[in-house]
């Protein structure tokens, strides 16, 4: 463990105006993100789970530096992406790059996808310029499309083949790390698979560090190595994904895992769990922020925002009613 | 949408700009809308060609005649030949269009961009800024311009293209703020894109399509306001032959020489109606909606 | 709120000769396209809904679900239109309806639920008078009635403080509240039968969770027949008792839950299974992805349109499959599938899926 992570984000904090004054003034402010912290191995997966608006997405992105923090640290390759110049953060992004929910709205209509494949090459300068159609057409086949299919235009392809480009995209600039952001959500469950089944075929192949993010815990759990429960802008629970499933214990990881319905139709009698409605994330419960819709409650919980505890090696949760650290 | 297997053998598509055409000489308001517009552009890059007399050429004999096989359009109160007038006015409808629209268009752009894709102050102030303008009225405003320029067919022009700017300037700062949030953009920026980059690269192209159909419907209206600002005196200056000042010098003979009014409304309108059923045309072509 | 129950297994024993709530035949929907072409995007569909049945009807995206629930209720536009087919709601033939007949059997009768609850709400009407309106106009009750009705049918869909919540507008209400409305809205005159097209799709997991449950409840409760349409086969597995599977406009597969699910015969339906990863399923398995996309539903060969993308087809080498249209073949009992494949292998052995 002594090799340094690729990434390591630490005590990050994202906010959003949710109202602001005449000339831009921000009046009141959402913690999309509220001092989160974990780190990322080359080659690893992390999946970040939560429900919508939990922050999950805003955190993939401000991983990314396409979001200011208000405060905190993301450091890639251990560089603080924040402290750097514009120079050095253009140059610093070819490592990091990203792939979106809507393969629809992913690429430029007005661009042919080979030209916008192509344009990751022209903005990071990188190969010949003569070098770089042969190696559009390269990556087109890497992802199961012919390179004649630079000549299109994005509304003349399938979800499922436009998600194969916005994989491309990502890879032609060789990066460590990809940022995936619901990448399977507005697909079929039949090209859903396909989309999958590439992804990590890539990672294996390519050593890509992936942050997957996604409200799907099944897909979660099939692609990624490590589980990051989000809510309301706090890792309420992260842990080796085999671990965190065999033995949730943030009463939230809980009842994620227990709503999602089972194709098992022996499992269909088994009750749902019922959490009542979600806060306003501008007036979040004092001390826990899932006090209000948890069953296992207390007063302590009211007062006292929980740490993270690290229960098992790996295993980190925060909350006051869960088991307590090893050899407590 | 069309749908294709990977392994489906790929049928070759003709290039973009063959299909847009085709699509475009499909709807009929575009064939016709175009045709009386680059009928107009001909007209007035061979005026001197066409036009039978020269349009300021006094003939106190010939003063307002009627209509014949002579004067195909009639005479006016100074024997001028009403139809070479109008050939020549066509020469200050296209100017009226294309430098009012460039003043609008040119300047209001460039502030929708920048108060679109800029910070939350500039964005503030660029927007108060229009807010003002678009407090004064559209005639009020040209007039004000006019009385502190001084009546004339230029001052006419630049004062209707200023008073045309916040319309510009508030489509295209929505049309960014609808773009800017697309997918395509922030990849742009998560590739390393600069902001002035992904701003004209990116961002400008796909707000040409809202810009092209304002365009074509307010051009007309500049030139129908011109002509409206010489029908009161404070645009073009006679013996000019603008189709509005036309209409004012004929209006003493409205009833003893109807054709003297006809000829130059007509004129008006049928270019107007054109370049609107244009916009209304290019609006649906241009949609990309109907991208097929 | 409604009493939780345990779920007994539904009433799907010895098929019974009492004819079916509702009973479609042979339908068809077309869109006609620009340039003349024509778009069948229900083809030739036979279904039936029992009182107080469940049905499941799952489809991906383009399978011609959505235009096949509008097409039973006669709800497509133009350029869309049912070509073919009968409807008997009661044995009433809802083809032959009159306008007014044909709104008075929507109103009453059938309650619609679709995926965008916000979308379908009155964003300028307080809810109580849009949960109070089927009330006014189909029971004809008074004003001061039907509002003491919509505030009793909020707090049978467990919206919390209903008498407050009725005076609420919908941009005030969260995702899953909308759709507890609409719930409302759609139950208020006890229909026979509910069509709920996706409607969980936009809702979070733990949202959705109770929402199936309610939509369960409320049905048992009122004895109404559910057509759920949804392209997400977990969520048929928790609530439906059949299940009817179908790509490309047509019914591909039809039977009970517990067979559909664990012994499907159709070879689309057993890819579909195998290709949405399941908790609690060993990692690093390689998804069984069904090659190729959804076809292109204005050119569609002569043969099955699953063809192109078949196992089944490409491990049998069936010349037939890729000529003429497959007949439905009975698997076992109200189990059918519409496959040439199915036949040769399910003679055999009930087909195994993989994890």
């Amino acid at each position: 463990m002594t090799v340094p992570p690729l990434l390591e984000v630490s005590h990050l904090r994202v906010q959003y105006a949710v109202k602001t004054g005449l000339f831009g003034r921000v009046l009141d402010h959402i913690n999309a993100v509220d001092d989160v912290s974990f780190s990322l191995q080359r080659g690893e997966t992390l999946g970040l789970v939560g429900e919508s608006g939990c922050g999950k997405s805003t955190l993939g992105r401000t991983v990314l530096a396409l979001q200011k923090p208000a405060g905190g640290q993301v450091r890639l390759r251990n560089q603080d992406l924040f402290s750097l110049s514009p120079g050095e953060l253009k140059h610093q992004r070819r490592f990091a790059q990203i792939i979106f929910q809507n393969p629809r709205s992913c690429f430029d209509p007005r661009r042919t996808l080979g030209s916008s494949v192509r344009m990751a090459l022209d903005v990071q300068d990188m190969l010949d310029p003569s070098a770089r159609d042969a190696a559009v057409a390269e990556i087109f086949r890497k992802v199961g499309l012919r390179p004649e299919h630079r000549q299109r235009y994005p509304h003349e392809l399938s979800g499922g083949q436009l998600q194969r480009l916005g994989i491309a995209r990502a890879l032609i600039l060789k990066p460590d790390l990809i940022v995936c952001d619901e990448p399977v959500s507005a697909l079929d469950v039949s090209v859903q698979a396909q989309i999958l089944n590439l992804l990590s075929d890539l990672r294996a192949e390519l050593q890509l560090a992936l942050i997957f993010v996604s409200h799907n815990l099944a897909v979660v759990e099939y692609i990624a190595d490590r589980v990051a429960v989000m809510y309301y802008g706090r890792i309420v629970e992260i842990a080796p994904t085999r671990q965190l499933f065999a033995d949730p214990q943030h009463p939230y990881t809980r009842a994620l895992l227990s709503a999602v319905p089972s194709i098992d139709v022996a499992r269909r009698a088994e009750p749902m769990p019922k959490l009542g409605d979600p806060p306003n994330p501008a007036r979040l419960p004092s001390g826990c922020r899932f006090r209000s819709r948890c069953p296992m409650a207390m007063a302590r919980c009211a007062v006292e925002d929980p740490q993270s505890v690290e229960i098992i090696s790996g295993h980190w949760v925060a909350c006051h009613a869960a088991a307590g650290p090893v050899g407590q | 949408m069309s749908v294709i297997l990977l392994d489906e053998p790929l049928v070759p598509t003709p290039p973009r700009w063959r299909r847009f055409v085709a699509r475009l000489l499909r709807n009929p308001s575009v064939v016709v809308g175009g045709t009386i517009l680059i009928l107009l552009i001909l007209l007035a890059l061979f005026a001197p060609w066409v036009a039978p007399y020269d349009p300021f050429k006094v003939n106190p004999v010939q003063r307002l005649k009627p209509p014949s096989w002579l004067h195909l359009m009639g005479t006016d109160e100074v024997g001028r030949d009403l139809f070479s007038r109008l050939i020549f006015g066509s020469r200050y409808f296209l100017l009226i269009c294309i430098v009012t629209a460039s003043i609008s268009a040119s300047i209001g752009t460039l502030l929708g961009l920048i108060a679109g894709a800029g910070s939350v102050v500039t964005e503030s102030i660029i927007m108060r800024l229009i807010d003002v303008m678009l407090a004064f009225p559209y005639i009020l405003m040209v007039l004000v311009i006019v009385a502190i320029l001084g009546p004339s067919l230029w001052t006419g022009m630049i004062s209707i293209g200023i008073a045309g700017i916040p319309g510009y300037a508030r489509l295209v700062r929505s049309a960014v703020l609808t773009v800017k949030r697309e997918d395509y953009v922030v990849s742009a920026r998560a590739l390393g894109a600069s902001e002035a980059d992904i701003l004209f690269r990116t961002i400008l192209p796909n707000v040409l399509s809202p810009l092209i159909v304002y365009l074509a419907f307010s051009m007309p209206l500049a030139a129908l306001v011109t002509s409206s600002l010489s029908f009161i005196g404070l645009g073009t200056q006679p013996p000019a032959p603008e189709w509005g000042a036309m209409l004012v010098n004929s209006r003493t003979y409205l009833f003893s020489a109807w054709w003297a009014v006809t000829g130059p409304g007509m004129a008006l309108f049928i270019s107007i109606f054109g370049l609107n059923i244009l916009g209304n045309g290019l609006r649906d072509v241009l949609d990309p909606r109907s991208a097929a | 709120m409604m009493a939780m129950q345990q779920i007994e297994t539904p009433q799907t024993g010895s098929p019974k000769n009492v004819q079916p709530l509702l009973r479609i035949t042979g339908l068809t929907t077309e869109f006609r396209l620009e340039g003349g072409r024509r778009l069948q995007a229900v083809q030739d569909v036979d279904l039936d809904i029992g009182a107080g049945e469940i049905l499941g009807l799952v489809g991906e995206s383009g399978s011609g679900k959505s235009v096949f629930a509008q097409s039973i209720l006669r709800l497509v536009q133009p350029p869309g239109q049912v070509v073919a087919g009968a409807i008997a709601f009661e044995g009433r033939s809802v083809m032959d309806m009159s306008a007014r007949e044909l709104s008075r059997w929507r109103g009453r009768d059938v309650g619609m639920i679709f995926q965008q609850p916000q979308s379908c709400l009155n964003p300028v009407r307080r809810i109580g008078w849009q949960v109070a309106e089927p009330l006014l106009l189909q029971e004809k009750l008074s004003r001061k009635a039907a509002w003491a009705g919509a505030v009793d049918l909020l707090r049978a869909v467990g919206i919390p403080a209903p008498e407050e919540k009725v005076l609420a507008y919908p941009h005030q209400l969260s995702g899953g509240q909308a759709q507890r409305v609409m719930i409302a809205i759609a139950l208020a005159l006890k229909p026979k039968l509910l069509i709920a097209d996706e409607p969980t799709t936009a809702l979070d997991v733990t949202i959705q969770a109770q929402i199936l449950e309610l939509l369960r409840e409320s049905c048992r409760m009122l004895g109404t027949s559910l057509l759920l349409v949804t392209h997400d086969l977990g969520v048929v597995a928790r609530l439906a008792d059949r299940v009817a599977v179908m790509y490309a406009g047509r019914i591909v597969e039809e039977g009970p839950v517990e067979t559909m699910l664990t012994a499907p015969a159709h070879p689309y339906t057993q890819g579909l299974i195998g290709a949405a990863p399941q908790l609690g399923q060993a990692r690093g398995v390689r998804l069984k992805d069904i090659p190729g996309t959804i076809p292109d539903l204005s050119r569609l060969g002569a043969g099955c349109a699953f063809a192109p993308r078949c196992d089944a087809r490409a491990g049998q080498n069936l010349e037939s499959c890729t000529l003429s249209q497959p007949l439905p073949v009975s698997i076992r009992p109200r189990h059918r599938a519409l496959c040439f494949a199915a036949k040769a292998s399910s003679a055999v052995s009930p087909c195994e899926i993989s994890p």
